[in-house]
């Protein structure tokens, strides 16, 4: 039906193992912070031989039943706001479509150097400014020794809920509070286009749960994947409707990044809340340096910088694409190292209560 | 090791889950091309990739959920909820 749907790869023994590694590593972190691992599969797969596309359309279908699986999960643990998932995916979901028309225009006008340069700008300047703000704040808190304490909503997250526009307030549970949904609308609609954009919607539906609506770090990350079944659902069916999945990539991904999932949703049990900004923060802030060293390689073949040299756009593009996985891999290190120390420390805490309880 | 040692640990459901899914794996894979060229035909033919993914979640889902548990790695027990 599309030319698209001829380009498919050829799966070797290799190819799949490394799709599967790569899921379980994008499906830890994601199960930890609520998303993630998007922004090394998509051009993962593109490094395969798969078309763009293709490459965001296959990630798109293994994200959704992954969320899926990771949101039940913490369900269980009493951190999602399904309501404010839903809410807040539904308008994510008109988030992507407009994203995706964006994309596909800039695409027609510019081919696909246009299209690169703008989902790097768009990297880079929501990292720097959201990724730099979440690390600064993981932090403070770090710094201030109220790592244990009970996260307070800040002054934004204050005002937001403050306001009250009647006919629109909502009440939800992660906030323990009534919003305005004239708030939560354009936050999803943001979180829908950066996924569309940049492939990572979470990592602005996350801070903007945090910062905007003012509900803790661990509701906000099991929430994101309420709203990454929601879009990605959506997202997927889209692509489907034109035949851009491939549902080989996307089960294998999927095969890896639920083992990973359910580990990482794990996790976030034995954490201090403040390590969800913490692996957020410092995923977001390398993956920055990563997309920003393809810049320079998108302006020289759209003819706006000087041509660079063969040898420059490889090292680049390599650098850009070890970096990323050194992000992703950083984020499941700093998770696993999380988890093991609370797992750690509650056992010492268990054998200490089972000592005493023996002493008296 | 188990951080849970009252609770029987899901192994057979584990083993049932794990080997259906590896059915699953195998079936895709080997009928790659029939799968490739009938799932993206596009149109209602859409709803072949978003069924399977429902179909591997659960059933893949279900085995490494149990995979782990097996293997003794559980959710802390004394935060239910983490405000």
């Amino acid at each position: 039906m599309h030319d698209i749907a001829t380009s498919f790869i050829n799966l070797d023994a290799i190819t799949i193992l490394y799709l599967f590694g790569v899921g379980f590593v994008g499906g830890l972190v994601s199960g930890f912070i609520g998303s993630g691992g998007a922004f090394v599969l998509t051009p993962g797969m593109m490094s395969l031989g798969v078309p763009g596309l293709m490459a965001v359309a296959s990630n798109m279908c293994h994200k959704f039943p992954k969320a899926l699986v990771g949101s039940m999960k913490r369900f269980k643990y009493g951190q999602v706001d399904v309501k404010l998932g839903v809410v807040l995916g539904v308008s994510a979901e008109a988030g992507v479509l407009y994203g995706a028309g964006i994309q596909e225009k800039i695409k027609a006008a510019y081919g696909d150097a246009g299209s690169n340069l703008y989902v790097s700008v768009a990297f880079v300047v929501i990292l720097a400014t959201v990724g730099g703000f979440v690390l600064y704040d993981a932090w403070k808190t770090y710094k201030s020794g109220n790592a244990n304490t009970e996260e307070k909503a800040g002054k934004l997250a204050k005002w937001v809920q403050s306001i009250n526009i009647p006919g629109t307030m909502v009440y939800f549970k992660a906030i323990n509070a009534r919003v305005s949904v004239l708030f939560t609308i354009p936050l999803g609609f943001a979180t829908g286009m950066m996924a569309a954009t940049i492939a990572v919607g979470g990592f602005v539906g996350v801070p903007a749960m945090i910062y905007v609506l003012g509900a803790p770090s661990l509701m906000a990350s099991a929430t994101e994947l309420v709203i990454a079944f929601v879009m990605g659902l959506g997202g997927s069916l889209k692509y489907a409707m034109h035949g851009m999945v491939d549902i080989r990539l996307a089960m294998i991904i999927l095969a890896g990044s639920l083992f990973g999932i359910q580990l990482g949703a794990m996790g976030t049990t034995y954490v201090k809340p403040f390590m969800i900004k913490v692996v957020m923060g410092v995923i977001m802030v390398i993956v920055l340096f990563s997309r920003g060293l393809m810049v320079p390689v998108y302006l020289s073949q759209l003819g706006l910088i000087d041509k660079l040299g063969d040898t420059t756009v490889k090292v680049l593009k390599s650098s850009s694409f070890a970096i990323m996985i050194f992000a992703l891999l950083l984020g499941a290190f700093i998770v696993l190292r999380a988890m093991w120390q609370g797992r750690k420390a509650e056992r010492l805490q268990h054998a200490a209560g089972a000592l005493e309880h023996g002493e008296v | 090791m188990a951080t849970n040692s009252t609770k029987k640990k899901p192994v057979g459901k584990m083993l049932v889950m794990g080997l259906i899914s590896l059915a699953l794996y195998a079936l895709l894979l080997a009928k790659q091309d029939v799968v490739n060229s009938t799932f993206a035909k596009g149109g209602w033919y859409a709803f072949l990739p978003i069924i399977t993914a429902f179909v591997f979640s659960f059933v893949h889902g279900s085995f490494t959920g149990d995979f782990w548990t097996v293997l003794g790695v559980e959710a802390a027990r004394k935060k239910k909820e983490v405000k």
